[in-house]
């Protein structure tokens, strides 16, 4: 690879690299994420570039890219340029795909997407409902390019912001052009990035830093380790435009360390993007320095707080800090710094290329731009979706995510990760932005949006969450560690049904103290989980508490199964599954369930096809 | 200089300057368990709290490590910041029953039975011990490990402090009287960081004086002669 050192350079290697991408040419893009690599897909990449060779085909190309999103249905196979998307692709299939598709332009119905309720088959992937409503400006071009090579990324536009920025716009330019996006830090707390870098910038100091934070401690949200994966070029010219604006020259990408894949296709980036001159000295001649280091986190939800992955960083435990002094000023090491999440630096360089009014014109007034969600939990298409600020709740759980499974209905959604609240479906038309997410006591947080149907109960619900974050508060505060403690305790009593209608008026003492008076993020948002159940469906706090009863069936110590004998058809399935047996019964005739016995698993319950077994 | 009121009162403060040192030389007094002069504030305990208004808006935050750096006004007895305090004092009384100056607090505040069950720990995790050992005596013999309500503090690894001097500090600083130093004799025990330590016998009279490890310590850390510890202090002073 040769040092491109000028825009002119730049713009002539550009040409190159799309010169010898005929966009005609057939390329099968395969997922090579590590969702779809839990699911094999190294091996559908394999056979496939083995099955080309042996057929001859080499004007084919394939293709393994990052994250597509669709995880669920991986690996996931699209044939360019006509765009046919297979889904669940096995080693198997792969003759036939070459065979039939790449050679005679044929649909392979069964690996086709159908839909869930019609089974309707979708040949193309930008008419899968899961795509089709998303707007994908970050994530869009993980599925067309391959993360190990630095020539996909620039001929499909990259490091164009950069030249514009280094060869074009002075700091103040690039600083202005983010401010007027609109831009929201993406990693939780939605705070306006311009006016961040503004803060920064301001300070006179020789050294300063910018980090992307990349530790996403949130269990159900991967967008970030997705970009990373499948575009990590777009992070590294997002890094080098901040750093250019607030005149930082160095630069770290503090990642966790259970992402192996997200960390080699970054360093082969930093690598790559380094001996082509976009990282070092004199960057495209323009006499701008900098480079980015990979720091690997120690895997605690709290190190990806800002000052405690400042401190872990520095090397010291990552815990956070009284934050009385900003980072602008002092930061790493002291230096002023900026603090960005890995989303927020991959729209900076679509910002600078397309300009801040065209950002702008999607999302919201409030909240411009996209989102990227990881929609999960009792809905149809689980995945990332990046969608713009803005489209409602039942867009994304309906339109998108395909509705709720198995015929039952929607109960709740919990946004924002761990710590976020629990909206009700009243709330459904709700617009999405960190505004909106606010004002109905949830958040954006880190993007996760956790689907629950109607045999959720949301007190157990509560309970889940903060048992989560008492393991992962780190402990030195009082009200976190004590009070999420605390809380937990009393979630825990009213589970067992023996809660007290006083204990209500203590969830809502300790949450409020809990919010105000812990030292981080973590302490101040644990209590949402409580307050937004206690908020929305008090009702169901109320009948545990006094009708010792849990409504959607889930609280062991409050529930019991017991078969109706006028729909029993004695199928024995139940007595087959039953772990204890204690559900038993003769061939053909009515069964019973020995209550003495019983463990509550609810296996008969799943088991029965004639919906014989009721929870009472 | 800074000028900000406190309870509404004005006083000018050099910048810098914490609320709680602030406050104290106002002769305001706030309630602390895990901040000492000596030592780096460090927030944890959350007794400290007051309410501070800055550019109109108004937020709970502990004084001790508030930093005065702009005009603020702040309000250290609010019915905001003593209820926040009372139950602070409850979620530690859960956690501790038997620390004197946690139960003078409680007292003060009225406060007489904790509301929640008792789960006995008789540390609450200040972290003076920590600090002093780190920062004033410079052994660096314990420290934090886990987190959560899993979080402790002990010895590296959980194993004699084997860097502790046995000098006493962490005992004389600790809230709750958790830590305990005995002397038996030729060896000083810290029980809670499972520390022994033979004491060194005076070359003149023959008596046991002070931890040999210690005495090892200071010579190194002042650049001492090597014999100028043989001696207890008695005999030192005979000599002179
Ligand atoms: C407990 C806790 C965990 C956090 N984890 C993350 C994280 O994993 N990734 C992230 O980008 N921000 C995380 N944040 C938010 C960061 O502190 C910080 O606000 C963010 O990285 C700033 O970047 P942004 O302005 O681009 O959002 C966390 C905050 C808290 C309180
Ligand atoms: S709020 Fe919780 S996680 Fe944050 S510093 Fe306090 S104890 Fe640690
Ligand atoms: S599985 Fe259902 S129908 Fe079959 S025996 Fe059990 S309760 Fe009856
Ligand atoms: S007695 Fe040991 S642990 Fe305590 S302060 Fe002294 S050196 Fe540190
Ligand atoms: S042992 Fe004492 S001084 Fe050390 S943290 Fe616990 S309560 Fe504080
Ligand atoms: S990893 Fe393949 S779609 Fe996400
Ligand atoms: S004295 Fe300020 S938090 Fe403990």
């Amino acid at each position: 690879m040769k040092r491109i050192q000028s825009a002119s350079e730049l713009e002539a290697y550009r040409q190159e690299c799309m010169a010898s991408r005929d966009p005609q040419r057939t390329v099968i893009t395969i997922c090579a994420g590590t969702g779809c690599q839990a699911h094999g897909c190294s091996n559908v990449v394999a056979a496939m570039q083995q099955e080309l060779d042996k057929q001859g085909l080499d004007q084919v190309e394939v293709k393994a890219t990052g994250c597509h999103g669709f995880c669920e249905r991986g690996p996931l196979v699209v044939i360019h340029p006509q765009g046919v998307f297979y889904n669940k692709v096995k080693v198997e299939d792969v003759p036939d795909i070459i065979a039939r598709t790449v050679k005679e332009g044929e649909v392979i119905e069964s690996l086709l997407y159908a839909l869930p309720a019609t089974k309707e088959q979708i040949s193309l992937e930008k008419d899968v409902p899961f795509y089709k409503l998303q707007e994908r400006i970050i994530f869009g071009s993980n599925g067309l390019i391959d993360p190990t090579s630095i020539d996909d990324y620039l001929a499909i536009g990259g490091y164009q912001a950069l030249s514009k920025a280094l060869t074009g716009m002075t700091t103040d330019a690039v600083l202005d052009e983010v401010k007027i996006s609109g831009l929201r830090g993406r990693g939780g707390g939605g705070f306006p990035t311009g006016r961040k870098w503004e803060s920064t910038r301001d300070v006179d100091s020789g050294v300063k830093y910018v980090i992307c934070n990349a530790d996403e401690g949130d269990p159900g949200a991967y967008m970030d380790r997705s970009l990373l994966e499948g575009n990590p070029h777009s992070v590294i010219e997002g890094m080098l435009l901040g750093a250019y604006a607030v005149g930082a020259t160095e630069g770290y990408v503090y990642v966790r360390h259970e992402y192996p894949l997200a960390v080699a296709n970054l360093t082969m980036a930093l690598e790559a993007a380094r001996e082509m001159g976009f990282l070092g000295q004199n960057i495209l001649g323009s006499g701008f320095n900098f480079d980015i280091k990979i720091s690997r986190g120690g895997g605690a939800f709290v190190c990806g707080e800002s000052s405690a992955l400042i401190a872990s960083i520095e090397g010291q435990v990552g815990e956070p800090r009284a934050k009385h002094i900003h980072m602008a000023e002092s930061g790493l090491w002291g230096k002023p710094t900026v603090l960005n999440n890995v989303e927020t630096w991959a729209n900076v360089p679509v910002i600078i290329d397309k300009g801040a009014e065209l950002f702008r014109s999607i999302g919201t007034e409030g909240s411009p731009g996209t989102k990227i969600f990881s929609l999960v939990g009792k809905v149809n298409n689980t995945g990332l979706v990046e969608v713009p600020m803005g489209i409602s709740l039942r867009e994304i759980i309906f339109d998108i995510g395909g509705g709720i499974p198995g015929g039952r209905s929607f109960k709740a959604v919990q946004t924002g990760g761990p710590s976020g609240g629990c909206i009700p479906e009243e709330h459904l038309d709700l617009q999405v932005d960190f505004d909106e997410l606010d004002k109905v006591g949830s958040m954006m947080g880190s993007g996760g949006m956790i689907v629950m149907d109607d045999r959720t109960c949301m007190v157990d619900v509560a309970k889940y969450f903060l048992n989560f974050l008492k393991g992962e508060s780190c402990g030195k505060c009082t009200t976190c560690r004590e009070g999420i403690l605390r809380m937990y305790e009393i979630l825990d009593k009213i589970t067992r049904g023996e809660g007290e209608l006083s204990d209500l008026d203590m969830l809502e003492k300790l949450a409020s103290v809990v919010q105000e008076a812990s030292m981080c993020g973590l302490g101040k948002t644990a209590p949402n989980p409580v307050l937004s159940t206690l908020r929305y469906f008090r009702d169901e706090y109320l009948a545990h508490i006094n009708d010792k009863k849990c409504p959607a069936g889930v609280c062991k110590d409050l529930i019991h199964f017991e078969i109706d004998p006028d729909a029993c058809t004695g199928c024995h399935k139940c007595a087959r599954v039953c772990p204890v047996d204690a559900a038993h019964g003769k061939k053909k005739e009515p069964h019973e369930i020995d209550q003495e016995k019983c463990i509550k698993c609810g296996m008969c319950y799943d088991a029965c096809k004639f919906d014989a077994v009721k929870i009472i | 200089m800074v000028e900000i009121t406190i309870n509404g009162k004005k006083v000018q403060v050099e910048e810098g300057t914490t609320i709680l040192e602030a406050a104290k030389a106002n002769q305001v007094n706030i309630p602390t368990l895990c901040y000492h002069e000596l030592l780096e504030p460090y927030g944890a305990c959350r007794l400290c709290l007051v309410e501070v208004v800055k550019n109109g808006r108004r937020s709970l935050t502990t004084s001790c490590n508030y930093p005065v750096t702009a005009p603020i006004e702040v309000e250290t007895d609010t019915e905001k910041v003593i209820n926040s305090r009372k139950m602070v004092l409850e979620l530690l009384l859960s956690r501790c029953n038997t620390s004197p100056k946690l139960n003078q607090l409680a007292a003060e505040y009225g406060l007489k039975k904790s509301p929640f069950e008792l789960h006995y720990d008789d540390c609450i995790l200040c972290g003076l011990c920590e600090r002093v050992c780190r920062e004033i005596v410079g052994a660096n013999a314990i420290t934090f490990a886990q987190r959560g309500t899993e979080r402790v503090v002990i010895p590296p690894f959980g194993e004699e402090a084997e860097f502790c001097i046995g000098c006493g500090a962490c005992v004389y600083v600790c809230p709750t009287n958790a830590i305990q130093i005995q002397e038996d004799g030729e060896e000083k025990i810290i029980d809670r960081w499972s520390r022994v330590l033979k004491l060194r016998t005076c070359s003149e009279c023959g008596m046991e004086f002070a931890p040999d490890f210690q005495l090892r310590f200071i010579q190194k850390k002042y650049d001492l002669p090597e014999d100028f510890f043989d001696l207890c202090r008695d005999c030192r002073a005979m000599k002179k």
